[in-house]
């Protein structure tokens, strides 16, 4: 894909610009509060702030599904989830009586963040992108994507519905043991 | 003319690379169970970010790259569906999610 913009619509490509770098800031700082926040809760609400900023990105990509089923999917239903298992697995004692970080790890997480940042940025920065020679007409739209779901990729499709299947059914089995015998059915 | 950001290839990839870094300094810093599975949730969504970077700038076909990032939403659904209930489980039982805690697989 190449941007080609009229040369006199230079201030709006500057303003797309700037909406771009607002949508990545707001996925980095998100992102810096889901893995540095002292409460769960709110290292919640951080993941759905940076959630938010990469579905802001996927638009900037052309891909307009993409970005509703993000906001869907990951904002509105895994972040909702995790917010229950917050509120359902973690009690304040706990909290207070425990340390949230303890220095060793949070120095080998930031060893291990910063080699894997500095080698895959150096690939990233360092190899030469080609673009393939001739695209596919009308292969970005939500048609296109459909076929593939139903033809090419039919087997994958139905192992992930599989799999999902056999998740939910597993994690209400698992759920509801250890729970004593309040209710029918409990072990 | 070219936009200085969103028309490059490198911006996608570099914002996809800190969210993976975050990712993982967060899986390992991280105390309990619940903060770990956060951070996995960023390191899927670099994967995801590049998945469909890649597939908008380079690849001929641009539905690909779209239905694999479906396909790991997908998958990011039923791991934290899992991963949710495992927390929920194992908090029940020894009344903490904190890793360090937990050596045993029962009492």
């Amino acid at each position: 894909m190449t941007f080609t913009f009229d040369p006199s619509l230079k201030f709006y490509v500057y303003l797309a610009d700037a909406a771009f770098l607002g949508f990545a800031l707001l996925a980095l700082l998100g992102g810096i509060v889901a893995v540095g926040a002292r409460r769960l809760i709110h290292a919640v609400l951080g993941l759905a702030t940076s959630l938010v900023g990469v579905a802001g990105v996927y638009v900037y990509l052309g891909t307009h599904f993409i970005a509703a089923m993000q906001v869907l999917i990951y904002v509105g239903a895994v972040c909702i989830s995790l917010t229950f298992a917050v509120m359902l697995a973690r009690t304040p004692q706990e909290a207070a009586r425990n340390p949230l970080f303890l220095p060793a790890k949070v120095g080998a997480g930031f060893v291990a963040a910063l080699f894997a940042g500095l080698v895959l940025g150096t690939a990233v920065l360092s190899t030469h992108w080609v673009p393939a020679a001739e695209v596919v007409p009308d292969s970005h739209t939500i048609e296109a994507v459909g076929m593939r779901l139903l033809t090419s990729y039919a087997l994958v499709f139905e192992l992930i519905s599989l799999v999902l299947l056999v998740a939910i059914v597993g994690s209400v089995v698992l759920a509801r043991r250890g729970r004593g015998s309040a209710g029918p059915g409990g072990t | 003319m070219q936009p200085l950001l969103f028309g490059h290839l490198e911006a996608y990839l570099i914002l996809a690379l800190c969210l993976f870094a975050l990712g993982l300094y967060g899986i390992i810093s991280r105390p309990g169970f619940i903060g770990m599975l956060i951070s996995v949730e960023l390191i899927l969504n670099g994967a995801g970010l590049n998945f469909i970077a890649f597939n908008t700038f380079l690849a001929p076909d641009k539905s690909v790259g779209q239905t694999f990032t479906l396909f790991i939403m997908g998958l990011a659904a039923a791991e934290a569906a899992i991963c949710l209930s495992i927390a929920v489980a194992v908090y029940r039982h020894f009344r903490t999610t904190l890793t360090d805690e937990l050596s045993q697989l029962r009492d």
